[in-house]
């Protein structure tokens, strides 16, 4: 048995994907000039009020259904008192003691088999603007500021990197099936801070618990987490006191660094935010939500599972990513042929995303026009070889495969006179392959296919060329 | 004799019936500033091209008859925390003496629709924290009735303006007796609006909950005629609430038959100058000899409305104040080390003492060991209170007291207790519309202010009553 | 002395300023204090007086058209951006 067991809790921040921000009416892009997407509001201007985005409020609540959490019928926003150049109004809107949603969970699968991680709450609040340092100055960019966040709390209800990263990505790909955000780490859409702490293996207390901030991807979570348990660990071990603070990763050396100010204290003098009217949400609202909520990626799978004949590891591929099952329902919307369309995106649609280097979300060829290559393979219009070659045609340009295969000359040659001449030739040309298929070696056969196929550009039926040859070897 | 002893309404159905125009009235009030302003102080800042730039074009549309409102080419002076676009706003404050804001208010929008003039901006008491106008950064106004006197606050120089004839009315904002108080201290008629009636967007905020922008007028018909144009649903601010309403002159009824007004015991005090009390006495009688029906009865919890008024306006002073830090706009310190000290160089410098008392009382209450004690205990008396007053309304139309407990005092009298807003911060800390308006003069010939309080939204029972007293009041001053 | 509240309130004091506001903090502190007479026991907390519809704005984007302005009341700029003094070591 291991001496040290580590609690883990997790605060997980959520760009939300409204065209607006939160309390005004400036875009949410991302990028562009720097404070070019702001107004009196987002600056905090003297003389300005937040006015709530409506689809703030749906998108919290959606996440907080998605996640089992109560919606609270009594919402309220406080203000969080703290001076710092990134928040012109030195308050951020944020919620406190009535957050939107409580109580939730979510059920994780790992190694170790199925576990509840609790979600204590989700809270809406505003992002703040970003700082851009320089030699001697800070520069201020607003556009993000306003920008709205929801934040999940959970409990301390994890124990390793493995069950955070789990709990992270199906947190991730529900709040992507809702399209509430794109929960991009590396871009900042979804932040995650990790709340660490060890304790003796059996023990009720909790240890003293760090915060650790700046985790931007799966992987440098799993190696802060690891790093922190085996530092406190090791602090337990020589006797010395973890202190409580939050501690910053840096994925480049590995490690993490204390973050401490020495004056700042820590009293944000939570207060209820006087410009914003208490939510007060009726069981009609929460009842609509819940019947716009899209299917969410296990009932999803479950119904993979009972209408289309596909293997459990493409079920699971394809459901990965809301954007991939929308691309594979709307192909057999069209084209019916479930196990076909699987296939083309489990194989070929795979290894171009790794040779091109194109991430899944990236994908962004019709449905329409692998339907339509389907169809044509069906019909016998043109062969695997060629298909796959147009297949890469729709996937990097979305080609129209019918114009294509038409402007290309690619359609199979079914001319059984004009296969035949070739295969006579190539017999012709390769005595030695006939000698071996007359000693047994059956294989020269393909070989001589291969030949026919090659001549002929790959376009001819391949099935028709492996007749005719027989039927000519049948001859000699 | 100036165009300004004129009242709003009575001014304005002058130009509007081509007798003189919106032009004349401004160069009248433009040579009264000039006349009297160097006595007076109202402005902080006057915009004489801007302003005759304004009365010409107003003039056009009145002479082509898109304007034809009651106020359209009246000059009117507003408080310097309330934003016209263009012009410089201050906030009475060095934090803000160079700042020009993007946008103009909703109420400053609602005027210049309805063809109002805009002449400058009045002093006040610095960030609106204060009563006597003497906090501003940069010079004390006086009360025109008395120079020796002080007009009041915060709103001082809008009810200085108006009772020096320097323009038709103004207008203030109401936090804790902001705008009640100096008019009653300046001989006029002032009204809080409930809270939500009119657009907070474009004030600088002092305490989000309290704040109200309301009249600072000569009489009750051009408060009314002025609180018209104000009220308006604006979604830029959550608080504003949709009211059908709002055509406040239609109160303009002298009658008060059978109407039920209360005085609320705790309003009549010893604090109370047996001047003031005389006159409010005598306002009483007037009201009786009109039909009204008058008891006393006891309000309860009414002495803990300046205890829940100075923790909860402090605190959200020390939020609302926390945005001036010299960052992207206000007083930036010249020297400073890091950051940090910056924060403390330009808000140590660029406040003065009183706005910096009140910033650091509010922290003190909202602190982390402090918070139950005193912010949410005053959170919970408030409900307390509010208690109290629904229930009076249920029995009266009208809580009647006096505006003030004393008169106008003299410059310079630190003197000031903490209870010197008892009487008007019950109606801001529960969102009350209440109306001052002049009933007498004490024996130093400075005016006093009856105080009329109204339940939520219930402007129009105020003015009723309010008109009707002035009505068979007859002149004061 | 600095108090908590000057550090919260990013504020500073000079000696003789300091007496001035521990003197008023103490006569308010002890004036606030008759509040705790008031028996508030089971009541309620009332952070807000209105408590009608809940406000929404749609999500719908509309540019402010005065940028100018927003920037040129900055004490310090640079290429569009605010600059104050570097806020890391």
């Amino acid at each position: 048995m291991k001496q040290f067991e580590t609690v883990i809790g997790l605060e997980v921040h959520v760009e939300l994907a409204t065209e607006t921000k939160i309390f005004c009416a400036c875009s949410t892009k991302f990028g562009g000039e720097p404070n070019s997407h702001i107004c009196p509001v987002c600056t905090g201007m003297p003389g300005t009020l937040p006015v709530l985005n409506k689809k703030v409020l749906e998108y919290a609540i959606a996440v907080g259904l998605a996640t089992n959490c109560s919606i609270s019928r009594y919402s309220v926003f406080d203000r969080k008192n703290y001076f710092y150049p990134d928040n012109p109004q030195n308050y951020q809107i944020s919620q406190l003691y009535f957050p939107i949603c409580k109580d939730g969970n979510l059920e994780i699968e790992t190694k170790l088999g199925k576990k509840i991680v609790n979600i204590h709450e989700i809270h809406m609040e505003e992002d703040s603007g970003k700082l851009i340092h320089e030699e001697d100055t800070t520069l201020i960019d607003y556009n993000r500021s306003g920008v709205p966040l929801i934040e999940i709390v959970t409990k301390a209800d994890m124990e390793s990197a493995e069950e955070v990263n789990t709990f992270l990505d199906k947190l991730r790909l529900i709040i992507q099936y809702l399209g509430a955000s794109d929960c991009k780490l590396n871009e900042g859409s979804m932040r995650v801070d990790v709340n660490l702490s060890v304790r003796g293996t059996g023990e009720k207390e909790y240890g003293t618990r760090t915060e650790m901030k700046n985790l931007n991807s799966f992987k440098a979570i799993k190696r802060a987490v690891e790093s922190e348990r085996d530092r406190q660990i090791e602090l337990i071990k020589q006797g010395k006191e973890v202190v409580q603070e939050t501690r910053r990763w840096d994925d480049n050396d590995g490690t993490s660094y204390s973050m401490r100010s020495k004056e700042d204290s820590r009293d944000y003098r939570y207060f209820p935010e006087p410009d914003l009217l208490p939510l007060v949400i009726d069981n009609e609202w929460i009842e609509e939500i819940k019947k716009r909520q899209p299917e969410l990626p296990e009932m999803k799978r479950l119904r993979y599972r009972l209408e289309y004949e596909i293997p459990e590891y493409d079920i699971n591929l394809i459901t990965s990513s809301k954007h991939l099952s929308d691309i594979f329902e709307e192909t057999i919307a069209i084209c019916g042929k479930a196990k076909e369309v699987s296939n083309w995106i489990m194989v070929e649609a795979m290894r171009l995303l790794k040779e091109k280097a194109v991430e899944v979300e990236e994908i962004s060829f019709s449905p329409k026009n692998l339907a339509t290559l389907i169809d044509m393979i069906e019909k016998k219009t043109i062969n695997r070889t060629v298909a796959r070659d147009v297949f890469e045609e729709i996937f990097m340009r979305d080609v129209d495969p019918e114009i294509y295969v038409k402007k290309k000359g690619l359609t199979t040659i079914v001319d059984e006179n004009a296969i035949r001449e070739i295969i006579n030739k190539v017999i012709k040309e390769n005595k030695q392959s006939i000698a071996d298929i007359k000693n047994g070696k059956i294989k020269a056969k393909g070989f001589l296919v291969g030949q026919a196929m090659k001549d002929m550009g790959g376009r001819a039926d391949h099935s028709l060329v492996k007749e005719i040859l027989e039927e000519e070897l049948g001859r000699i | 004799m100036s165009l300004m002893d004129l009242t709003a309404v009575q001014l304005g159905k002058m130009i509007r019936e081509k007798e003189l125009t919106a032009v004349e009235a401004t160069e009248d009030a433009l040579s009264q500033i000039s006349l009297y302003d160097s006595t007076y102080h109202s402005f902080i800042s006057v915009d004489e091209d801007g302003a005759i730039k304004r009365a010409k074009k107003v003039q056009e549309k009145i002479d082509s008859g898109i304007l034809t409102g009651p106020l359209a080419g009246v000059p009117v002076g507003i408080k310097d925390n309330l934003f016209v676009k263009g012009m410089k706003n201050t906030c009475g404050s060095k934090m803000l003496k160079d700042f020009y804001p993007a946008y103009s208010a909703t109420t400053v929008l609602n005027l210049e629709a309805a063809g109002a003039v805009i002449i400058g901006k009045t002093n006040m008491d610095e960030c609106s924290i204060g009563s006597t106008t003497e906090s501003s950064a940069f010079f004390t106004t006086k009360n025109p009735l008395d120079i020796e006197c002080v007009p009041g606050g915060s709103s001082g120089g809008s009810a200085a303006a108006v009772a020096g004839k320097e323009c038709s009315y103004a207008l203030g904002s109401d936090t804790g007796g902001s705008i009640r108080q100096p008019a009653a201290f300046c001989g006029l008629t002032g009204l809080k609006p409930s809270y939500g009636r009119v657009s907070r967007y474009g004030l600088v905020a002092y305490a989000s909950s309290f704040d109200q922008i309301g009249p600072i007028s000569r009489d009750v018909t051009d408060c009314a005629t002025i609180m018209e144009i104000l009220a308006s649903y604006d979604e830029n601010d959550s608080m504003s609430i949709k009211r059908e309403d709002n055509n406040f002159t239609k109160a303009l009824i002298n009658d008060v038959r059978g109407m039920k007004i209360g005085l609320a015991k705790g309003f009549f005090g010893t604090g109370v100058e047996p001047d003031v009390k005389a006159a409010v006495f005598s306002a009483i009688e007037i009201l009786r000899n009109k039909g009204a029906i008058i008891e006393e009865f006891d309000l309860s919890n009414l002495e803990y409305g300046v205890h829940i008024y100075h923790i909860i306006a402090a605190a959200e002073a020390s939020s609302n104040l926390a945005r001036f830090d010299g960052v992207n706009y206000g007083y930036r310190s010249k020297e400073f080390d890091g950051y940090n000290d910056m924060y403390y160089k330009s808000r140590s410098q660029g406040f003065g003492m009183d706005v910096k008392k009140k910033i650091v009382l509010g922290s003190f209450v909202l602190s982390a060991e402090n918070y139950e004690k005193y912010y949410k205990k005053a959170l919970k008396a408030r409900k307390l209170l509010n208690e109290s007053f629904s229930k009076a309304f249920k029995k009266y139309d009208v809580i009647l007291g006096p505006t003030t407990a004393t008169t106008a005092p003299k410059l310079g009298d630190k003197s000031s207790n903490i209870m010197g807003d008892y009487y008007t911060i019950p109606a801001n800390l529960l969102g009350l519309p209440a109306i001052t308006v002049p009933c007498g003069l004490d024996s130093m010939n400075l005016p006093i202010g009856l105080q009329l309080i109204g339940n939520h939204f219930q402007e129009s029972t105020i003015i009723r009553v309010a008109y009707t007293y002035e009505q068979a009041r007859g002149e004061i001053l | 002395m600095i108090s908590n509240a000057d550090l919260l309130s990013k504020l500073e004091f000079s000696e003789k300023e300091r007496e001035a506001v521990d003197r008023y903090m103490n006569s308010m502190i002890e004036f606030l204090d008759t509040l705790n007479e008031l028996d508030t026991e089971n009541v309620e907390a009332m952070s807000h007086i209105l408590l009608g519809e809940s406000v929404f704005r749609e999500d719908i984007i509309r540019n402010f058209s005065d940028r100018e302005t927003l920037l040129s009341n900055a004490p310090d700029r640079k290429n569009g951006y605010f600059r104050v003094p570097k806020t890391i070591d």
